[in-house]
């Protein structure tokens, strides 16, 4: 009976070794583990043998079936790991054919822009202001110290829907309804859409988009201003974009500046971009004049401010480099979908 | 503003380049647009001396002479007949380059060597305005005094570098030599040498005005309008090309040379900035000068020969019977000055800059006059005017100057006088200027500073100077602006932040951009035809809008009442292009008015409005949009019902309520509406009103446990009537199913094969669950007994399978 175990054992050895599948392994087990099997033969046979003999065959009967079992099992996982790769060696695909895309749509590059300034404001502690696009002339024009018969009225064509009310040439009424409504501090920036009668080409576009800011309290400096620009052109243009102001001329401002930023093209050494003068004309500026804050009954012994505005068409064209400004009016999708 | 060098020299001395100039003032707020070199197009050309003419051996008309150039002798064959022995020249020596890229070398005429030419002055780039008398045809002959091998740009003028700047509106008295020399005076911080033209004559006949002089009267009836008026009779004038240092600094300057009488106006208006005028003294009926507004229906001719309307708004110069000049805009014809003029009245007066301004506006056009006047001149700088312009006639021989002028002043002006607050200034800018500094600027600038009272006195020609604040605006334009330190304001700390509104604003784009649909900008203004194309009725409420007074075109005259049209015209422009898929929507304004006509501002709604076109596209893929776009702001209490517009097709459109509100409509666009807009193929537009989004998102979320028991799922297929809704079927299923049909998904619509015509094949599945327990077969069999008797009872439905 001995023999028969250690035949048993031998053959099952050999026979798991030469296994080609799985299932084989399996069949193999049935044959020697199973209810019929030799192994199980062996062992019902035991009642025979004697009380001195049983316990060593049956400890050399388990010692049998482990090894059998050990075998088996690791068998099997060379077996189903030969299989798997064997599978997957057939289940190889193109993967340079397209994926099945969920296309998403893309955001406006005006939106790209406003969102992008929008975000480093609020991020200083500014809200967003909303104002009508059709408005009052009063103030458009005469609380930003534009009366009548200002030259000023001359450099911007205004739509006219009657003697009161016109198109917004520009943001700034949105501050002095700001003023109106809130006492300082206040730290807002306004964007939006104005209009200006004139006529569409590559750089001009009766309906365009400003962004103005406007802050005010006690002690506010033209120093907080240059600050804050500092901090917003670095933002946008890059850390190492310096700015430079010049004195201009605002009707709501005073002292008034014109801001330029550092070509971040060539970086202020003069390229096509900056056309050659290294200096990049990007925001006008200045300390709200106090006849505006007057007109505003906010007291200007007491109070100053800042204001800045800028053209978003302006910074969407520098920064995507789109050479005609019509583009972002045409929406076709093959231009909407670059950005 | 265009500024000769050579001009500005003689009052600041400029010791750097003409970019390091433009640098500094462009700095100091006076904005430089341009450099201009002038003869930059004219090298290797000099005064030549002719020492000998003659005939060509072999030609009639043509001469051979030989030329001094300074740097040699050139034989030069000529074609010209105007020049003899001993004339001195022009001379292109070879290699020379003339205006318009002409380059000069040697050839032969006839067998005779030529190098070089001799130049007219058209080769020079001028006109015989620069130089009259020089011959229209033939060689340009200089001044004998003139030394041969002299650089002919040192000697025509041309060697000047001419600067142009932008003057903002505020700085009138920029628009002059002497207002950008007193800039670059102090921003160089040297000394204006301007004694001569500066000794500023304070209304000098007092308030009344001496408004009798020798043959002239002046009466101002307007003070207001026109608060001085300076008068002078030149006698015996003769008209003639005016100098030629003269006509250099003109034509630098961007003017063209006429006769001395004009050229002094001019000069005089560049020099000092202020406009001036000449009448022909003796076409002045009455002798006399009335400064007074135009009577209803006068009209006067002016000097460019258009025949204008004048009305009582308008400030006219009359003599005693009619207007003879539209005052500060353009003299009238019948005083013009002419080659007869024997006596002249030049008139230097201050008018009011808004009544010139809207007179100049009403007439449609603007001289050089009327674009200083309305800017607001300087008082003083009138008289200063007058005595130059004499000053420089009698110089040049024009004429004699009577004794006197006549100066009618009779509105008292007195200098504004501010208060002198260094403190406040620096508090303004962020700076520690200390006082001295400011006080130097100032008076530098020729305001008057009091330091025992602290004030300062502003002069007449910086009457744009109003307040402290423009006083600091002074101080740190020659502190410079980029001297000023950053800071960041140290006030309260403020939170910031977006509105709800605008956060789901956001929200929107963020949902309808996730969903593939990218972004459009459209005008906010349309034709009032778009209207017509959408198939809007004459008496539909849209017709009532806000319309543009002014437009561009009629394509821009009207504020949208409707976005359809415009995402319309973006399809069509994208169809037309042979795109072939087109998913976009605009988050954008409608413009509603209150009352007609406007009285108060129109109501602006915001809208989103989608627009979509290809083959994947129908009315379920717009609506799954807006549905998606509701499930991510949590808009739950919504439902579409069939619409009924003229914009859309009759049975593929639905309109929307919110909270049983009308918000918005979505649907196929009808053909008749497609085909105005040659789009070929099916559209889908949606318009949802943004105002009924916003009251009813419901942003807050609150976890739900996920569920522990498992579900039950049954399939559900029925044969309903055509007209039968899904939405009747499923708010039936829905009505007895109760809370444990945790999910209804249709998952087939089937019509024709077994289905009988007329009728539907409608299939569901769905997924029941308990929160507390798990359910049991007998429990779901029960519900779809119920679903079933009642699909069949309330809807007819006959089971399938």
């Amino acid at each position: 009976m001995k023999q028969q175990l250690e035949n048993i054992k031998t053959n099952a050895e050999k026979e798991i070794s030469e296994a080609a599948s799985t299932q084989q392994l399996e069949g193999l087990r049935v044959k020697y583990l199973g209810k019929k099997g030799e192994l199980t033969a062996v062992l019902r046979g035991m009642g025979s043998l004697s009380a001195e003999e049983r316990p060593v065959i049956g400890q050399l009967a388990n010692t049998v079936r482990e090894a059998i079992e050990e075998r088996l099992e690791k068998a099997g996982e060379e077996l189903s790991k030969k299989e798997t790769h064997e599978k997957l060696k057939t289940e190889y695909i193109d993967i340079t054919m397209p994926g099945k895309a969920h296309r998403i749509g893309h955001r406006h590059p005006l939106t790209q822009v406003i969102d992008e300034i929008k975000d480093i404001f609020l991020g200083m502690g500014y809200e967003v202001a909303e104002g009508p696009e059709v408005e009052y002339s009063y103030y458009n024009f005469d609380a930003l110290n534009i009366p009548e018969t200002h030259p000023a009225r001359d450099l911007q064509d205004t739509f006219y829907i009657n003697d009161k009310v016109i198109l917004r040439t520009q943001t700034s009424p949105v501050q002095i309804r700001v003023m109106e409504n809130k006492k300082p501090p206040i730290k807002v920036i306004c964007p939006g859409r104005v209009y200006r009668s004139d006529a569409v080409d590559a750089t001009h576009s009766p309906v365009f988009h400003q962004i103005e800011g406007l802050v005010v309290d006690k002690g506010v400096t033209m120093g907080d201003l240059k600050g804050s620009l500092e901090i917003f052109c670095k933002a946008v243009f890059g850390k190492d974009t310096k700015i430079r102001l010049r004195p201009h001329h605002f009707p709501f401002t005073e002292p008034s500046a014109e801001v330029d930023v550092s070509c971040f093209v060539c970086s202020g050494k003069g390229c096509r971009v900056c056309k050659g003068e290294g200096w990049i004309e990007i925001v006008g500026a200045g300390m709200v004049h106090p006849g505006v804050l007057s007109n505003c009954g906010i007291d200007p012994e007491v109070y100053s401010g800042f204001a800045f505005g800028m053209g978003v068409e302006r910074m969407a064209m520098a920064r995507f480099d789109i050479d005609d400004m019509r583009l972002l009016w045409e929406n076709d999708i093959r231009f909407l979908k670059q950005f | 503003m265009k500024v000769p060098l050579s001009w500005l020299k003689e009052y600041v001395n400029i010791d750097i380049t003409p970019k390091e100039l433009a640098e500094a003032l462009t700095m100091s707020g006076s904005k430089v647009e341009g450099i201009e070199e002038l003869g930059s197009g004219i090298s290797n050309v000099a005064a030549g001396k002719i020492i000998s003419l003659e005939k060509h051996p072999d030609a009639d008309k043509l001469q051979v002479a030989k030329v001094d150039a300074g740097s040699g002798v050139l034989q030069i064959v000529t074609g010209a007949d105007n020049i003899k022995e001993g004339d001195i020249i022009p001379v292109a020596k070879e290699g020379a380059a003339l205006p318009g890229g002409k380059t000069i070398g040697r050839g032969v005429l006839r067998g005779v060597e030529s190098v070089g030419m001799m130049c007219s002055i058209q080769e020079l780039g001028l006109t015989r305005y620069d130089y009259p008398e020089a011959p229209e045809h033939g060689i340009f002959i200089l001044d004998p005094g003139v030394e041969p091998g002299t650089d002919i740009k040192e000697v025509l003028g041309l060697d000047d570098v001419v600067i142009e700047f932008e003057i903002t509106p505020n700085r009138p008295d920029c628009l002059s030599i002497i207002g950008i020399a007193r800039e670059t005076a102090v921003t160089l911080r040297r000394e204006l040498k301007a004694e001569n033209i500066m000794q500023a004559d304070k209304c000098r006949s007092s308030l009344a005005g001496r408004t009798q002089g020798s043959g002239v009267s002046i009466e101002i009836k307007n003070p207001e309008l026109c608060p001085r008026y300076i008068g002078r009779v030149v006698r015996n004038i003769r008209i003639e090309p005016s100098p030629e240092w003269m006509r250099k600094r003109l034509r630098a300057a961007g003017i063209r040379p006429i006769n001395n009488l004009v050229d002094v106006t001019n000069y005089v208006m560049l020099e000092l900035g202020q406009p001036m005028h000449a009448f022909d003294f003796d076409r002045i009926e009455g002798k006399k000068i009335i400064v007074r507004t135009a009577k209803e229906g006068e009209k006067i001719t002016t000097l460019d020969e258009q025949e204008r309307k004048l009305n009582p708004e308008m400030l006219v110069i009359a003599d005693a019977v009619k207007p003879v000049a539209v005052a500060g805009v353009m003299g009238g014809a019948n005083s013009e000055v002419s080659r007869d003029t024997k006596n002249i009245l030049l008139e230097a007066a201050n008018f009011n800059g808004g009544s010139v301004r809207l007179t100049a506006k009403a007439m449609g056009f603007r001289t050089e006059s009327s674009s200083r006047f309305e800017k607001g001149l300087d008082i003083e700088n009138v008289s200063r005017a007058m005595d130059r312009a004499v000053e420089l006639l009698e110089a040049m021989g024009a004429g004699e100057a009577e004794k006197d002028d006549v100066d009618c002043c009779p509105v008292k002006w007195e200098p504004r006088v501010l208060k002198f607050r260094p403190d406040r200034i620096n508090a303004l800018l962020g700076t520690r200027i200390d006082k001295e500094y400011m006080v130097k600027v100032m008076r530098e600038l020729g305001l008057l500073v009091d330091e025992k009272g602290m004030t300062v006195t502003i002069p007449s020609y910086r009457m744009d100077i109003e307040g402290e604040a423009d006083l600091a605006e002074e101080v740190a334009r020659f502190y410079g602006y980029n001297n000023i330190e950053s800071s960041l304001f140290s006030g309260e700390t403020t939170q910031g932040g977006k509105t709800l509104k605008q956060k789901v604003e956001d929200m929107c784009k963020y949902a309808m951009n996730a969903q593939g649909l990218s972004e459009a900008y459209t005008y906010s203004f349309v034709s009032p035809k778009t209207l017509d194309m959408i198939n809007i009725a004459e008496s539909d409420s849209l017709r009532n809008s806000v319309k543009v007074m002014n437009p561009l075109s009629e394509e821009q005259s009207m504020m949208r009442t409707t976005t359809i049209p415009s995402m319309l015209e973006v399809l069509a422009r994208n169809y037309s292009r042979r795109i072939e898929e087109v998913r976009l929507f605009e988050l954008g304004y409608v413009y509603t008015p209150k009352a007609l006509p406007i009285t108060e501002l129109p109501e602006e709604k915001e809208v989103i409005t989608l627009g979509m076109y290809g083959s994947g596209e129908d009315f379920y893929t717009l609506k799954g949009v807006v549905d998606e776009l509701f499930r991510y702001l949590g808009i739950r209490n919504y439902e579409m019902k069939r619409a009924s517009d003229p914009v859309f097709h009759p049975g593929r459109s639905a309109q929307i309520y919110i909270s049983g509100r009308k918000a918005g409509i979505i649907g196929e666009i009808h053909p008749d509406v497609l085909e105005n807009y040659n789009i070929d193929c099916r559209a889908y537009i949606g318009v949802v009103e943004f105002r009924p989004i916003l009251e009813n998102v419901n942003l807050v979320h609150k976890y739900k446990h996920l569920p522990k028991f498992p579900a039950v799922d049954r399939d559900i297929a029925m044969v309903v009537k055509d007209e039968i809704t899904v939405g009747e079927i499923e708010s039936v299923i829905k009505s007895c199913a109760g809370d444990i049909l945790e999910e209804l998904t249709m998952f087939d619509v089937y019509k024709g094969g077994q289905i009988p015509q007329g009728s539907k094949s409608v299939a569901y599945s769905m997924s029941f669950r308990a929160a507390d327990r798990t359910l049991t077969d007998e429990e779901v069999n029960q519900i779809m007994h119920e679903v079933i008797k009642e699909l069949k009872g309330r809807i007819n439905a006959e089971l399938r399978g």
